[in-house]
């Protein structure tokens, strides 16, 4: 039934993350497979960024209720650590959504250590400063710009 | 399910993974423990992000000690309805917080076996060891990273932040023994190559500390008391505490959810 699953793909891929609702499990490289069986029941597989991540359980719930609220009788969600999901799954689309939140998106693979200086979001200066490796979810950590003095997120890197 | 590629026996790998499961449950709920009192803002974040990755972690190994035994008993069973003597904890992590420059420094010497250990672990022959331990090694780096930058910031500090440091060096030290000592499970996981042989990261371990303290203008002591027993079940009296606290709920209201 692969129109089935391509819908099913689809709505799955659409369900806005829970913490970040800009950017959706699609973009955030979160949605690894969807599977329809014979009766239409949907299996969906997911991969959590972080090991504590606590949005998993919400991000299940969000996607068994979309698509049995687009008619697909049973939907089961199973999460799945293998390969590890790492920031080099983000997208084209995923650095430019956040861009335009004012989040700095982690550096490309393979292009540079952890500790290279961020572009600020707000004011473009590379003179900004990290404020804690931790922030407000496990995904981010917390920076300032020395010259615009606003403080902005970075999704760290994860690799 | 149990004996896939790996040639583990299922005993051995409920085993390994409740040893490795109950250091990251514990460390995690100290951790928590300084939700509400951390020295600054940004700190109180750091700390309860790192207790947020452990417990994960815990939650993976947990489920995976609890599959491999093969009686039913889930995350949650295995984390609340064991008593101490049950629990497989390095004696390390179970210390208390004491003072910040105590909660760093068990940090960072707990981050850069873990970290070594993941790192090795996630290229083992268990694949569900290695899935988690991959995942781990990730968060690991963070949270050296953190305790590194903190031990030197208080070593090279203050007089009182690097007497406090020598101080949580002097008391955490003797616990150091113990990561190094395989129980007979280890020995097996490793001889199938699930897990590395704890020889085989002491060196690095030694060698990163060191370059650590060296750079915190603080040196190891020269000698310890050695304490161990956490791997098999003889723990400080400060594990019963920690596990009335974690428990408590669990026990008086079974299954309660909310």
């Amino acid at each position: 039934m692969p129109a089935g699953e391509e819908l099913a793909r689809r709505l799955a891929a659409d369900v806005p993350d829970p913490e970040l609702p800009f950017l959706t499990l699609g973009d955030l490289g979160i949605l690894r497979r969807v599977e329809v069986g014979l009766e239409g029941t949907v299996r969906v597989v997911l991969t959590p960024t972080y090991s504590g991540c606590p949005a998993v359980s919400q991000m299940a719930d969000d996607v068994r209720r979309t698509l049995m609220d687009a008619g697909f009788p049973a939907v089961q969600v199973d999460t799945e650590l293998a390969p590890a999901w790492s920031t080099d799954r983000l997208g084209p689309q995923a650095r430019a959504k956040m861009e335009a939140m004012d989040m700095a998106p982690p550096p490309l693979a393979a292009s540079t250590p952890i500790s290279l200086t961020l572009k600020c979001p707000h004011c473009g200066s590379l003179r900004t400063r990290e404020l804690s490796h931790f922030g407000s979810t496990a995904c981010k950590s917390l920076w300032r710009c020395q010259d615009c003095r606003e403080p902005f997120e970075h999704f760290k890197a994860l690799r | 399910m149990t004996a896939q590629v790996a040639e583990l026996s299922a005993v051995d790998l409920h085993e390994a993974a409740l040893e490795l499961g109950d250091d990251c449950l514990v460390l995690s709920h100290r951790l928590a423990e300084w939700t509400t009192h951390a020295p600054e803002l940004e700190e109180e974040v750091a700390l309860a992000n790192l207790a947020l990755d452990l417990l994960g972690q815990a939650r993976s190994l947990l489920s995976l000690a609890g599959e491999a035994e093969g009686r039913g008993r889930d995350e949650d069973r295995l984390a609340y309805w064991r008593d101490d003597r049950e629990f497989r904890n390095l004696l390390l992590v179970e210390q208390p917080n004491g003072d910040f420059a105590v909660t760093m420094t068990r940090q960072l010497l707990f981050s850069a076996y873990q970290e070594l250990l993941y790192e090795r672990m996630s290229s083992g022959t268990e694949p569900r060891l290695a899935a988690i331990a991959a995942k781990g090694v990730m968060e690991a780096r963070y949270h050296l990273e953190h305790a590194r930058l903190w031990v030197q910031r208080l070593g090279g500090g203050t007089e009182e932040s690097h007497r406090r440091m020598r101080r949580a060096l002097d008391l955490l030290w003797p616990y150091t023994k113990e990561l190094f000592e395989p129980t007979e499970a280890w020995v097996r996981a490793a001889d199938q190559g699930a897990l590395p042989p704890l020889s085989s990261i002491e060196g690095s371990w030694r060698q990163a500390i060191q370059a650590v303290l060296e750079s915190s203008h603080l040196e190891a002591p020269p000698f310890s008391a050695w304490q161990s027993g956490g791997r098999r079940g003889r723990h400080s009296e400060h594990l019963g505490h920690l596990l009335a606290e974690m428990q408590h709920l669990h026990r008086s209201h079974p299954n309660a959810s909310w």
